[in-house]
């Protein structure tokens, strides 16, 4: 087995860990959207990464014999990136919205002003 | 902002370069990197400049927030539009090959016309999450 | 180097900074992008995520404040939980074939039938494009369709006047709603003015 191969994917997964993380721990949820989005971002590098081929160059056609990398993973991601931005969008609004509602975006100032505990 | 004169110069100089440069990546799209998602957002960013610098009721003089709404609206119209027309014309839903008499162009067609809904889609709903976000007190005013 | 910038988004409680550091995540991973031949998705991730989505968190940022609380203690549970995913994915990526090797299964499944046949199919030279807007049309007419929701949603949220909505029950949070609200009521009379039909 070429463990060598395998780093790239490694790479994302501590990216992937690191935004489940702030995800889960930080409770200001303006941090929680960008753990989010740092979590999003390493999805995304592990689909690039699926369809680079070594040697290969853009799938952008040309003359001559010439390898290309797969530009499936590119379409998928490409409309994935724009539906990320509008869902962080809604997000953001949200986190207005509750911002106005209760003053603070603390999540646990915002159960102390539910539950009063 | 809107006393600082290097920024109100630099942006007006910026502005059309921006705008210009979101057509290219539009029509370059079948040559080169771009197409319309890209194409949408960097209009829109042009846009958003505007509004950053010179303050969000100068943009929507410009552009209000109704035809920005409807913008992102009509986009989606313009992409099922085409849809609809290639069933009208025989083929099925999004095979563009019957738009012209040869099936190459269009595709060409199609691809136009599709890019052209998703560029004016992005644009709209850039531009309104925008103006909603900053005109809620105003940012960069 | 986009692991270091992850760990300092962890650390940091200035939320200005953080907007500005995920910006700079995000261009980074563009270049990443670069070197793995996506220049396509290079393109979007620069300009919306260092561009639209640092604009947005620069918006949300003035409208909610800019410091963000240290937590009290370091939370042991979610690390856990974190480090038992990632084990888990680790134990999964044994199975995946090396990076960048031509034979890996998913260059064979639709790619090439995408890369040979897309020039006489289709007629130009961006793949990516094509794939796009004609082979998943489809696709591309559902991620539209969610953008534009998103704008709906968006719109809904946040377009109503702030003044409107007084009636909360705890008397403290209202009246310095209150306040901030007077503040921006020039405001939402311009944009009554632009929604009659609102609310």
């Amino acid at each position: 087995m070429n463990l060598l191969g395998l780093v790239n994917y490694w790479a994302f997964i501590i990216l992937m860990m690191i935004g489940l993380y702030i995800l889960l721990s930080r409770g200001n949820l303006i941090k929680k959207m960008v753990g989010l989005s740092v979590f999003q971002t390493a999805v995304f590098i592990m689909y690039i990464s699926m369809g680079k081929v070594q040697g290969g160059t853009a799938p952008i056609l040309m003359n001559g014999d010439v390898a290309y990398s797969n530009p499936l993973p590119h379409v998928l991601i490409l409309t994935a990136i724009v539906v990320g931005v509008a869902t962080t969008a809604v997000g953001l609004s949200l986190i207005v919205r509750i911002h106005e509602a209760y003053g603070t975006i603390e999540e646990d100032e915002i159960q102390i002003e539910d539950f009063g505990t | 902002m809107e006393d600082k004169i290097i920024i109100r110069v630099g942006a007006k100089t910026l502005i059309p370069f921006i705008m210009v440069f979101a057509l290219y990546v539009q029509f370059h799209g079948d040559y080169g990197p771009g197409g319309g998602f890209q194409a949408g957002v960097i209009f829109a960013a042009g846009f958003i400049l505007y509004g950053l610098i010179f303050g969000v009721d100068m943009a929507k003089k410009v552009l209000p927030l109704s035809v920005a709404w409807l913008f992102g609206s009509a986009g989606v119209l313009i992409f099922a539009g085409v849809g609809v027309v290639t069933l009208l014309l025989g083929g099925d839903f999004l095979d563009y090959s019957v738009l012209a008499h040869d099936p190459e162009h269009g595709q060409h067609w199609g691809i136009l016309l599709v890019e052209l809904g998703v560029l004016t889609t992005v644009f709209g709903v850039m531009i309104s999450i925008f103006y909603s976000f900053a005109g809620r007190r105003g940012l960069g005013t | 180097m986009l692991v270091l910038t992850a760990l300092a988004l962890l650390k940091l409680n200035n939320l200005f900074a953080v907007a500005m550091l995920a910006g700079i995540y995000s261009l980074l991973s563009a270049a990443l992008f670069t070197v793995m031949d996506a220049v396509d998705v290079a393109f979007t991730e620069a300009a919306v995520g260092a561009g639209i989505s640092t604009v947005l968190m620069l918006g949300c940022i003035a409208l909610v404040g800019q410091t963000s609380k240290q937590p009290p203690k370091p939370a042991f549970l979610p690390l856990f939980v974190v480090f038992v995913t990632g084990g888990m994915l680790v134990y999964g990526t044994l199975d995946i074939p090396p990076y960048g090797d031509p034979d890996n299964p998913v260059h064979h499944h639709v790619a090439d039938y995408y890369l040979e046949d897309s020039s006489h199919d289709i007629g130009i030279p961006n793949v990516v494009t094509s794939v796009l807007a004609s082979y998943r049309g489809y696709d591309t007419m559902g991620e539209t369709t969610v953008i534009f929701a998103a704008m709906v949603g968006v719109l809904l949220l946040l377009v109503q006047s702030p003044r409107r909505r007084g009636s909360y029950k705890d008397s403290s949070l209202k009246s310095s709603y209150h306040n901030s609200s007077d503040n921006h009521s020039m405001h939402s009379t311009s944009e009554d003015d632009s929604y009659p039909g609102d609310n």
